[in-house]
């Protein structure tokens, strides 16, 4: 349970970083709380551990009205309690609440869990759901990625070669909308067997035009379901989001694995999606008022 | 200028409030150097990836799985662990830090393994909220809920939680 004999590298340039990035098997530290496990058991050996800590800039949240931007050197604990981004788009403080314990928010990197690329993690999804996308740099530049075409497969990206991912931008929560987050978890603050995201979005006349979800630890990969015909031009009191539930467990295609059969899966999809829904539905209604 | 890759690197973290010096392999945990390099052994290793919370140390003040970090990542940084927790009361002896008292207090150990990290999570987790308010059942749950303990089932863990936030708002007032 010790890493295997590795080189490091804390460069304090982006520059740098990048050139280091160019050598085999160098790969990025950030927050390492799910690089070093993977190290510690060792499932990952990488020749050079480059680690990115000491380069400046990267440690901000930037709020604007367009959404939120947050560098690669954010931890989750800070956007927890970054009241500023949680009112341009609640999902981040929502989900990051759910993102392990404090211990590991304290160290951890909402744009590392990002870059890692697992299914049951909580930003990946949120990514997704609101339509995000980060920023990759490389040595031949700077570019955006949009969500849908960064996450690949499980803890897979479309990212090869030296890259680091700089920030990543969530864009603001549109009017007359809600937002919930809810997981089942074993333990709390564990991976979870089943979670949801949702946004509800209402019309002038408080009516649903939109209901989407996207849910953790089910599928390969981020996906966003669009769940508005189940409830579409409805209000939020008539509307029927066990129908919403129903429609979702159709679309979803979840696993089975030690800690959750495929059709339990299925199941808690339905359930946490009539719930957040009704959370979200409520929550747009009380912004419209 | 170019950063060097290395495979050894000489540190100093300032442990307990006493500066200190080591030359550490690159691959070694913040852990390992704490029990090995500096004969801190009061920092116990249980599962060694971050999920049962035993390792825990304050980096900076703030709680982190020592497993989960790397010796030299800690470089000119302050660590706490439960070797520190205590303070010094000037005559020779130390007064308990009031999670101490309250896991003594509440027989909130039985072997004791996991008490480090409970101690360093709790000890964090009540300083950094409001010690004049009452502490909620969810707040505890959020406190203690990162750490695993395979003996006591944490009825006396989340008791012992309540007591010291209790110790902590009078000792306030």
């Amino acid at each position: 349970m010790k890493p295997a004999p590795f080189g490091y590298a804390d460069p304090t340039s982006l520059d740098e970083a990048l050139t280091l990035l160019t050598e085999d098997g160098a790969k990025v530290l950030a927050g390492g709380q799910s690089l070093l496990p993977l190290l510690s058991m060792r499932l990952a050996s990488p020749a050079t551990l480059v680690d990115i800590n000491k380069v400046p800039g990267l440690d901000t949240v930037a709020v604007s009205g367009d959404g939120v931007r947050v560098g690669a050197l954010v931890r989750h604990a800070q956007l927890l309690h970054h009241p500023e981004a949680a009112r341009v788009q609640p999902l981040l403080a929502r989900a990051t609440a759910n993102v392990a314990h404090p211990a590991i928010r304290n160290r951890g990197t909402t744009v590392g869990s990002i870059a890692h690329a697992d299914p049951s993690g909580e930003m990946t999804s949120v990514l997704a759901l609101t339509g995000g996308s980060v920023t990759v740099a490389t040595p031949e530049g700077s570019s955006a990625v949009d969500w849908a075409d960064f996450f690949v497969g499980p803890l897979e990206t479309s990212v090869h070669g030296p890259a680091v991912v700089t920030d990543a931008f969530f864009p603001a929560l549109p009017p007359r909308s809600g937002t919930a987050f809810e997981e089942v978890s074993r333990r709390k603050g564990d991976y979870a067997v089943c979670g949801a995201g949702v946004t509800v979005t209402l019309d002038d006349d408080s009516r649903v035009v939109s209901a989407r979800a996207a849910y953790i630890s089910v599928g390969l990969v981020p996906e966003v379901h669009d769940l508005t015909e189940a409830v579409h031009g409805r209000t939020v009191d008539q509307a029927d989001w066990a129908a919403a539930g129903d429609l979702a467990r159709t679309l979803v295609d979840p696993d089975g694995d030690l800690h959750a059969s495929a059709d339990y899966r299925r199941l808690l999809v339905g359930v946490l999606t009539e719930r957040t829904l009704a959370r979200a539905g409520a929550e747009a209604a009380g912004r419209t008022a | 200028m170019s950063t060097p890759v290395q495979t050894e690197r000489a540190i100093t973290v300032t442990v307990n409030g006493v500066p200190r010096e080591t030359t550490v392999p690159v691959r070694r945990l913040l852990s390992d150097a704490l029990r090995h390099d500096l004969q801190l052994t009061g920092t116990h290793v249980g599962c060694e990836h971050g999920v049962c919370g035993a390792c825990t140390v304050l980096v900076d003040g703030t709680p982190v799985r020592s497993c989960l970090v790397l010796a030299v990542q800690v470089d000119g940084k302050e660590v706490t662990t439960v070797e520190g927790l205590a303070r010094d009361d000037g005559r020779g002896g130390e007064i308990l830090h009031p999670v101490q008292e309250a896991f003594r207090e509440c027989h909130a150990l039985q072997c004791g393994f996991c008490t480090p990290g409970f101690l360093m999570t709790m000890a964090a987790g009540l300083e950094a909220r409001d010690t004049s308010a009452d502490i909620t059942e969810e707040e505890v749950d959020e406190i203690v809920g990162g750490n695993l303990c395979r003996c006591t089932g944490y009825a006396n863990i989340k008791k012992a939680c309540r007591h010291a936030a209790g110790l902590m708002k009078e000792a306030g007032q």
